[in-house]
Order: C-alpha cells, then structure tokens, then sequence
C-alpha cells in the first residue's frame, strides 16, 4: 500500500530514514515544539468529542491519525501566507494561532464561522465539500497580482477530490501558474466511502495531468510533511506555480460524532493504522535521539490537560446568541427585508433572550 | 386493510423496497447509500439485498449523480438520487435546471426524465450550516420539475413510490426532523394521488397551508388555537409544484382567511405562490389578506437559533390572530 513513492523521513518506529530528494531541516527544538502542538490538538479533539457527547456541541470532527498531516503542513506556513480550510483543518487553526474555543464555535452551533479569517490569514470553515479549493486560487491570483511572495494553501479530502470544484482549481491553478499549494489529506474515507471509489489512481498522479508536481508524502510522519510542504510553498512564493501535495493518512476516529465506523470498516484495518500513529512515532525518536529530559513528555500531556480544561469552561460559557444577530451581516448596507425581519422579532417579542 | 406502525425514514425504506422489487430499472444512487445505507438509514440494507450495481455507492460529486442519473434515465433507468443533505444540492443545480427539467422538451418528448431526486430537507435537528436548508421554490421556479414533500410515513410510503413510477423528474423533499416519527402506514393502496393536497384537521376560522415539518407544527398550532375557541382547518400541500389549488381554494372559500407555513424566507417563495394564486382565486372570498409564516431572510442560523428562525407554534398563532383580527 505505502509504495517507494511516499516520501518519508521517519518511519513508524520513530527512526530516520533518508530520502533522496527530501531532508528533514527541523532542529530538535522544532521538532519537540511540533510535537507539543500534535499532544494539544489531539487533547482539545478528545474534550471536543467528550463535550459532544454530553450535549454540548452540535458535532464534532475528529482529527486523531492526522495530527502530524496538519501540524507539519501548519508549521510549514509563513505568517503572511493564507489558507482555506475544511471543517477539519484544527491542527491547521492551532498553528493558524486560531483560539480553541473559537474553532468551537461552528460545533457549538453558535455561529457559522467562529474566528476573524483575515487575523489568523486562515479562512471560514468551508462545509460543502470542495468549494473552497476554488477560493484559494482566485485568492492566490490575486497574489500573483499583487506581486506578494505569499503562498495559499487549500486543504482537502480523498473524498472531496471527486468534487467538480477540485478538479476545476486544479484547472485554474495550473493555467494562471497560481502560488497555491493544494494539499488533500487522503485519510482513506469520506464518510464511508472507500477511497477505492473516488479514484483509481494514486490521488497525486492527478496533478501531473493538470500541469504541475504532485507528491505523497506519508501523512503520519511530521518531518516529510513539513519537508513536502516547505518546499512546495517555497516554489509557491518564488513563482514556481501550484503543487499538489498528497498526504496518505488516516481517520483513526469516526467521520464525526454522528457516524458510526463499524458499520462499514474492519477494526484490522484501524489496528494497522494505530501502529503508524504520527505522535507516537515523534515520541519514539525523541526517546531514541534522547532530545528531551524523560519528563518532557508528562508536562506536554498536563499543558495539554490544562488548555482542555479552559476549553471546556470556554465552552460552557458560550451562550445562547441573542437572536437578533441572525439579521447581522447578511448584506453589508442596510436592506428591507433585514430591517422588517428585525422589526418583526423584536415585536414577537423572542429578542434579546441571549442565554 | 393492512395497516403497520413506523417510522417515516422505515417508510420510505420500505417504500424504495418494493419499489425495487416491482421494477428492476429502479436504481439508488448517492454518497454512502451503500454499505452504510445512507446517512439517515433511509437505504438501509437495500444494498445487501438488491446488489451493488443497484444501489450505487458514488464517488463524491452531486453534479455527477444527477448527471449520470440522466443518463442512466435515457437508456431507460428509473434513478433515485439521494443527497445527503438539502444544503448540498447546488453542485447539481445546473444539471437538474438545464438538463433534468428540460431534456423531455429538448427531445421533442422522446425522452422522460424518469428519475427522482431526494432532498432531506428543512431544519430542526440542530445541525451545522447547509444541513437544514429549504430549498424548494428554486426548483418549483423551473418549468419541467414536479417539487412534493411527505409530511407523514404513510404519505412517505407511497409519495416515493409514486414518484418512481412517475415519467417526470420530481424532487422529493424529505423532511428530515420528521423521519423517526412513527405513524400508520396502510400498504395495500396508495391513500391518494402524488399532486393532490390533504385537509389533515378540518376547521372554519382560517385556512392554514404548509408542508413537510411544518404540518406536524401547524396541527400543534390549531390545538392551541383550539382551546381559544379559534377553528384552524390544516392543509398538507404534499405537492409543492404543481399546488392543488383546488383543494386549497374550497377551504379558503368557506374560512376566508389564510395563513401559509414554511421555513424558507418568504421572498418569492412557495408561500408567495399559494398567497397570491389563492387571492386571485378567492378574492371575494377573502375576508383579510393571506399571511405567510417563514423564515426570515437571512441565511439558516446557527442551530442554536434555529427554533427562533423557524416557524414555531406561537409565529403561526400570532398569524393567525391578525388574519382574523383584520377590518376591511
Ligand atoms: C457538497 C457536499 N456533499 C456532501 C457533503 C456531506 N459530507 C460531509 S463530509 C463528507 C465526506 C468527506 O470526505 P473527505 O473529502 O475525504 O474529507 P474527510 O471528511 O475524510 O476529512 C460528506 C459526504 C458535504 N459536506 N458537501
Ligand atoms: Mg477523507
């Protein structure tokens, strides 16, 4: 299945392997610092679903198997650079510097967004599958336009890459050379819809028939992530047009708290996967390398245990909005309809409840 | 008369079950309708019994679904497509718009457009964006699509069954937030026509119309008005394009007054239509001006604001005050 090419610059005992075209450049500061990022996401994805279960979120998405995906592919940005994620991207939002308790919002069913896209340069969720790759190209066009050495990264799913919007952009981002790199987290399922349906080929074979590289890269593995999209970005801003990065992973969790996995996948299967868990992998080569003091590891887990205990009382704080809101920014000048809705509830008397 | 107690989702499982047995070009298509049997179950174990090449699980395009649907339509098929859910149906919008509606026209009549588009649609199950949309007038808008809606699992049973055995497309609107509502299902025949709107509580005061969620909202609302001594007559629509007028129009006749029910904005919306195809009708019947009940004209809230948005017992009654209210 992981054929010769996958990059991969560690393997899933945690030992490093050379790659003719990539080499890892993180320091072992680098390195123990993602590897924090990868413990916290996964914990605020474990409260997220606890919270979920106890009726206080709408839903949630997991991300556990794809923490090295996001945070090497985050870590790789440049501040300046911006992104369009899916409603799975909160490794991506952590790096983005996107508070926790804001990526709750949209699961709180308080909003439809949660966080300000320009302050973070991480945009909007984007729920209906694929929309956003089409966002990211004409954002990065307007880069190009601008003469700015930015790169734009749009995020994906095995499954989303069937949508018409994704081949389309890879269209765009091929014929206008867009600084964009179009980054599909093949975590093997949409829903439960085998990858084996959306396509026949390696997913990253597609890009070469628009027009540019496309590369996979071992999604569990932190250190060809970040190497992957480094390099892509890189060639992004310098002008050397879009990449398609592939990263083969895996949901290890449900699709989200509504889906029920056993219907349709064996247990063998998320076993396999387990083995090749991209933070234990990280911790066995900090172990091996001996880079960090033994309790490094139980400091991470408790700072960790710390930001989702805030995330909870943060959640648990976020109120019902006051209805009204319902009529704020739907137009950005004033409108009838919006003004005569206002009238009506105020005079319904349903307003201004909050809580 | 074989009656059976179920849910709607087991009705129009059962539905699209024997639908399949009866004609072997039926098909199922969509996203996880397979081994899942669909998000809401509604396919649930069809694909075990009728085979994978029956019940189709689809790579992740809804243009593709429909597009293929209309294909597998000209060569003779009887698709059913499901999308997972109403917010989701726009990548299909140009194929159902420009093809589904109008390739029967296009073809001098040689082809029909035999297939059936599911839509769960409406609000009320507390989910994220683009999960409780209300879509219907932009496909009632276009000439060549029939809209219906079941509202209970008896008309969910044979509603689906109905449009399957129906030459024209129809989009069928589920509504999701009813699906595990039991009700009595009489499998023998079929109750009434797939076009034909139902009086589902009789009254004398006023006219109250709507559809899907809404008749289950509607019939909560008349027993309020009930114990003010107010008479609501309750109409399930079931067909959204084309409307039974007739049924409509002799209950307005005698009520003189109108209230329309439904969760999308009003702005040229299914309301819009009956309100103002019944006042040229009724007008002088009409003992006040048809009011619609909606929701307001932004996008679907957030879910926890959703029961403000859409219309609850005390909106309709609040209607129902002022038509009832009105001095000429
Ligand atoms: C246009 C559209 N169709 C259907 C859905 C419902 N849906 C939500 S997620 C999902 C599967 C997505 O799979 P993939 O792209 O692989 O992303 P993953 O969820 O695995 O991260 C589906 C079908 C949707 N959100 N948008
Ligand atoms: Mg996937």
């Amino acid at each position: 299945m992981i054929g010769e090419e996958l990059v991969q610059l560690l393997t899933p005992e945690g030992e490093r392997v050379s790659h003719p075209e990539y080499e890892s450049s993180l320091t072992n500061d680098q390195i123990v610092s993602y590897y924090r990022d990868m413990v916290i996401v996964r914990r605020i994805c474990t409260e997220s679903t606890s919270l979920q279960r106890q009726g206080q979120l709408a839903l949630w998405a997991p991300i556990q198997g794809q923490e090295a995906a996001q945070i090497g592919a985050g870590r790789a940005l440049e501040p300046m650079d911006f992104t369009f994620p899916t409603y799975r991207e909160h490794g991506i939002a952590w790096c983005r510097g996107v508070p926790p308790e804001d990526m709750l919002r949209l699961f709180r069913a308080t909003s439809n967004g949660g966080w300000d896209p320009q302050k973070y340069r991480h945009s909007v969720p984007t729920v209906v599958l694929g929309n956003q790759a089409l966002h990211a190209v004409g954002y990065a066009m307007g880069v190009q336009r601008d003469g700015a050495e930015e790169a734009v990264m749009a995020f994906f799913g095995d499954g989303a890459s069937s949508q018409g919007d994704v081949l389309e952009s890879f269209v765009w981002a091929s014929s206008y050379n867009a600084p964009i790199v179009l980054f599909c987290q093949n975590n093997q399922w949409g829903i439960s819809t085998p990858m084996s349906i959306q396509s026949k080929i390696p997913l990253y074979h597609r890009a070469h028939g628009f027009g540019f590289p496309g590369v996979r890269v071992d999604g569990n593995d932190l250190l060809a992530v970040y190497e992957v999209s480094k390099r892509a970005l890189d060639n992004a801003r310098e002008g050397g047009g879009p990449t398609m990065i592939e990263a083969y992973t895996y949901r290890l969790g449900a699709h989200t708290t509504s889906d029920d996995p056993t219907r349709y996948r064996i247990d063998a299967e998320v076993e396999v996967w387990r083995h090749r868990d991209p933070i234990e992998r990280v911790k066995a080569l900090l172990v091996r390398e001996g880079t960090v003091r033994a309790s490094y590891f139980d400091e991470v887990a408790e700072e960790a245990e710390g930001i989702a205990l805030k995330l909870r009382e943060d959640v648990l704080a976020m109120g019902k909005p006051d209805p009204l809101t319902i009529f704020d920014n739907v137009y950005a000048d004033v409108h009838p309809l919006i003004e005569e809705g206002r009238r009506e509830m105020v005079e319904l008397g349903v307003a201004g409840g909050g809580h | 008369m074989a009656t059976t107690t179920m849910t709607m989702a087991r009705a129009l499982n059962e539905g699209l079950r024997r639908a399949m047995e009866e004609n072997k070009k039926v098909l199922i298509m969509g996203e996880d309708v397979g081994k899942l049997g669909g998000v809401f179950r509604i396919t649930d174990g069809l694909q075990k019994d009728f085979g994978e090449d029956r019940v189709i699980d689809s790579p992740l395009a809804e243009s593709a679904i429909v597009g293929t649907a209309v294909g597998l339509a000209i060569r003779g098929y009887r698709p059913v497509c499901e999308i997972q859910f109403d917010g989701f149906v726009y990548p299909a919008f140009d194929q159902i718009v420009s093809q589904v509606a109008k390739l029967h026209k296009r073809s001098d009549g040689v082809y029909t457009m035999s297939l059936v588009i599911r839509l769960p649609f409406q609000g009320g199950i507390g989910a994220i964006e683009h999960h409780s949309e209300s879509p219907e007038a932009y496909f009632a808008h276009t000439a060549g699509l029939r809209v219906v809606s079941c509202a209970t699992p008896e008309d969910a049973y044979w509603m689906i069954q109905q449009s399957i055995h129906h030459d024209d497309p129809i989009i069928f609107c589920e509504p999701k937030c009813r699906y595990w509502e039991k009700g009595e299902v009489d499998t023998e025949r079929p109750p009434r026509g797939l076009f034909d709107a139902v009086v589902r509580r009789p009254g004398r005061d006023v006219t109250v119309v709507g559809y899907g969620a809404s008749v289950r909202t509607m019939l909560r609302a008349a027993e309020a008005a009930e114990s003010e001594g107010l008479s609501l007559e309750v109409i399930d629509a079931r067909s959204i394009a084309p409307l039974d007028l007739d049924t409509m129009a002799a209950s307005l006749e005698r009520t003189g007054r109108l209230v329309v029910v439904h969760e999308a904005p009003h702005t040229a919306s299914i309301g819009s239509e009956i309100v103002s195809s019944l006042t040229e009708r009724c007008f002088y019947s009409l003992r006040a001006p048809g009011l619609q009940v909606s929701g307001y004209h932004t996008p679907y809230p957030p879910s926890r604001l959703e029961e403000e948005y859409r219309p609850s017992v005390d909106r309709i009654l609040d209607a129902v005050d002022r038509v009832m209210e009105f001095e000429s």
